[in-house]
């Protein structure tokens, strides 16, 4: 079996040098870019302007899961109706779930709004917890510091590389969390209406209260009857602005902001979901920005 | 256990450390929260060791002009003696459809395996599919084993109950009794490229149309498949396939009738080809289909059969070249609606059976190449509830028009399905 298949593989084109990573949004993408640099080739399986639930798994990802070394991904069933079937269609051992070349961001931090109780009549809910962590720095640091170990891990000739550069970027991270806790200060108590709880970690992190969500469950559209209940809450307790990440669909956030007499304040959400959001340090400045400019 | 774990350690450290001052105390329990905490959210989100499962709930209510107990699609050889049902449109009235049992799960590092049981609305139990697909070979292969849908086309590996029409292209129907689901082995390679190119070959049993089941040593089917496809810009995807299927039959029975309306049993003994050539693009905007999204879909099917035909134990010789296509759009014109429409038909060809004439057989020998026009237009609330209304205008009779409406339910239940593109 086993010369069958060395001499199979000899249809293959041989390995690249490069660690080759396939990472499920491009928050992570970015991340193992600071890592490893131009050691690694990496690409995102979803943009800053698609829905990270509603992927489906298409041909051209299934052949970029085929030639990965390693997936990175935040789990917590975020991609669960897509990152399975890479895996499983991939013919790919590298990456399967429980192998080295299979990381989960959730893995390493705690979630928040774990449920006590999961009824699918809660609307779409993750057992774990919230998935979209990345948007607090300090998740970013704890996932950076497991990634750029599981990284040397798989790759230990560039083990020392990626520690290196990893150590440099979790000094210029650090620093500029402070920063940004320091720039962020007046933030604390605002409250915000947004469109689905992906902000939720942003939010907790900056003392911002989340006071609605336009989808009246998480996962479904948001509803005429949820958004003019939404507005009477709004006139008992003023929100500042809507906030949305630059994913979701612009109309139900419109229509609440001209009633409410609030601005839409869009957030890039990942990196490339605005101009300026060019890696993690501008997805962060330029979040911060959008949301400081309110208080102007 | 964690938090036992943790009073008990508590304890340990309050007695030992009685001449450490208490805010020490607090920082160091309070790292040791944090480090536990990190550990139980490091536990596995699906529910640990248990599978993946879920239920599939479906029904309709239909009203059509014919009546579906006579369904047949003449020109083209029935699936089998028995299976007026399986390819028939949806019983008058209300109906249940089939509820589906899905169990999945990774057996160890190395194996993976998937059972789709499915409850006929006649009370009978069947087993749809129930495999084992490696994860470890690696280099790109995957071996599949047992029963399983196979891959050739490409709405052949689509479960039911995800399909944009409530019942199959006729082309299915005709050239595969509905679908093909054989009890093998597939071995699939993705070559490492950029491009999807996957090349597959499955060997079966045979145990349904085209084949049948002999009790037979080797294989009474197999088939070659290969699929390429990729991405066109961030907005659209596309796969496209050919597949080889060839089959052997023996005493593969049907049911058909005379001229006059007297049933005619029929059986054929021979080989049968069958070529299908696919091409799928689905389109959204940047990318997301959230909102609106466009789905192209189309296959084109030919076959050739070749050996012993009898009817009523009459022998004759028996060859026939037959073909048929559909097409099919559907459209997400806003969140949770979509449109469809689908064309299907079929080609008569050429069919020789010694001096048997349609008087004998009127099923397998009228000359008549079938189309039928399908509308449809689906609400899903999530991706967990679906109804759909579905009309049709059937000509699979000859020189009849069958007039079909009907609303179906389709609900999931449990695990969140992953469904293939």
């Amino acid at each position: 079996m086993r010369t069958l298949l060395a001499a199979l593989s000899l249809v293959a084109l041989p390995a690249h040098a490069a660690l080759t990573v396939l990472a499920c949004e491009p928050e992570w993408a970015a991340l193992v870019k600071e890592i490893g640099g131009d050691k690694v080739n990496v690409t995102s399986a979803t943009t800053a302007l698609q829905d990270p639930h509603r992927i489906e798994a298409r041909p051209s990802l299934i052949a970029r899961a085929r030639n990965a070394d390693l997936m990175v991904c935040t789990g917590a069933q975020l991609e669960i109706g897509w990152a399975p079937l890479l895996q499983s269609q991939s013919g790919n051992a590298k990456i399967q779930a429980g192998q080295p070349g299979y990381f989960e961001a959730a893995g390493v931090v705690s979630l928040l709004e774990r449920p006590t109780s999961v009824d699918r009549a809660q609307g779409d809910v993750h057992p774990a917890g919230n998935p979209h962590l990345h948007l607090n720095p300090r998740n970013i640091e704890r996932v950076a510091g497991a990634l750029i170990e599981r990284m040397g891990a798989i790759d230990a000739r560039e083990a020392p590389n990626y520690r290196s550069r990893g150590e440099a970027f979790l000094k210029r991270w650090r620093d500029a969390t402070v920063r940004w806790e320091k720039e962020g200060a007046p933030l604390k108590g605002m409250g915000v209406v947004t469109y689905h709880k992906n902000l939720t970690y942003l939010f907790a992190w900056l003392g911002m209260r989340e006071l609605g969500t336009l989808e009246p469950k998480p996962g479904l559209p948001p509803s005429t009857a949820h958004l003019t209940g939404l507005l009477e809450q709004l006139q008992r307790e003023p929100a500042k602005a809507v906030v949305r990440a630059a994913y979701n669909e612009p109309r139900a956030a419109e229509w609440l902001a001209e009633r409410a007499h609030i601005p839409v304040v869009v957030l890039p959400f990942t990196v490339g979901g605005t101009d300026q959001a060019k890696d993690l340090f501008t997805l962060y400045d330029d979040s911060l920005a959008r949301l400081l400019a309110l208080l102007k | 256990m964690y938090r036992i774990l943790l009073c008990a350690m508590a304890l340990a450290m309050a007695a030992s450390a009685r001449g450490q001052n208490v805010p020490d105390e607090l920082e160091q329990l309070r790292q040791r929260v944090d480090h536990l905490e990190k550990q139980a959210a490091a536990k596995p989100a699906t529910n640990a060791f248990n599978p993946d499962i879920s239920l599939i709930l479906q029904g309709s209510v239909a009203r059509s002009s014919q009546n579906p107990d006579d369904y047949q699609i003449t020109g083209f050889m029935p699936s089998s003696a028995n299976s007026g049902g399986e390819v028939a449109p949806a019983p008058r009235g209300f109906s249940l459809g089939e509820s589906e049992l899905v169990i999945s799960s990774n057996i160890d590092p190395y194996f993976r395996g998937q059972l789709v049981a499915s409850f006929t609305p006649d009370n009978q139990l069947e087993v749809e599919e129930a495999f084992f697909q490696t994860l470890a070979l690696g280099r790109g292969f995957t071996l599949k084993g047992g029963r399983f849908l196979s891959s050739v086309g490409y709405q052949n590996q689509i479960h039911q109950h995800a399909w944009d029409f409530q019942d199959a292209p006729l082309a299915y129907k005709a050239f595969l009794g509905g679908r093909l689901n054989d009890d093998g082995l597939q071995l699939k390679w993705l070559a490492p490229t950029e491009l999807l190119v996957e090349l597959g070959a499955e060997v079966g049993r045979g145990r349904n149309f085209p084949g049948s089941d002999a009790n037979r040593n080797g294989a009474g089917l197999w088939a070659l498949y290969g699929h390429v496809g990729g991405d066109l810009g961030e907005s659209t995807a596309w796969r496209s396939g050919l597949s080889y299927l060839r089959a052997s039959a023996s005493d593969r029975g049907f049911d058909d009738h005379d001229a006059g309306g007297n049933p005619v049993t029929g059986a054929f003994s021979g080989r049968s080809a069958l070529w299908i050539a696919d091409a799928i693009v689905k389109w959204a905007p940047r990318g997301d289909a959230t909102v609106t999204n466009l789905k192209l879909q189309g296959e084109y099917f030919r076959r050739s059969e070749s050996g012993d035909l009898t009817l009523n134990s009459r022998p004759a010789d028996y060859t026939s070249r037959q073909s048929g296509w559909y097409a099919q759009m559907v459209y997400q014109f806003m969140p949770r609606w979509r449109v469809g429409y689908r064309y299907d038909r079929l080609g008569y060809g050429s069919v020789s059976a010694g001096s048997f004439t349609s008087a004998d057989a009127s099923i397998l020998l009228t000359a008549h190449n079938p189309t039928r026009g399908s509308l449809m237009m689906d609400w899903s609330p999530t991706e967990f509830s679906r109804v759909r209304v579905q009309l049709a205008r059937d000509n699979s009779r000859a020189g009849v028009t069958d007039n079909q409406v009907l609303v179906q339910y389709i609900f999931s239940l449990g695990a969140h399905g992953a469904h293939t593109f």
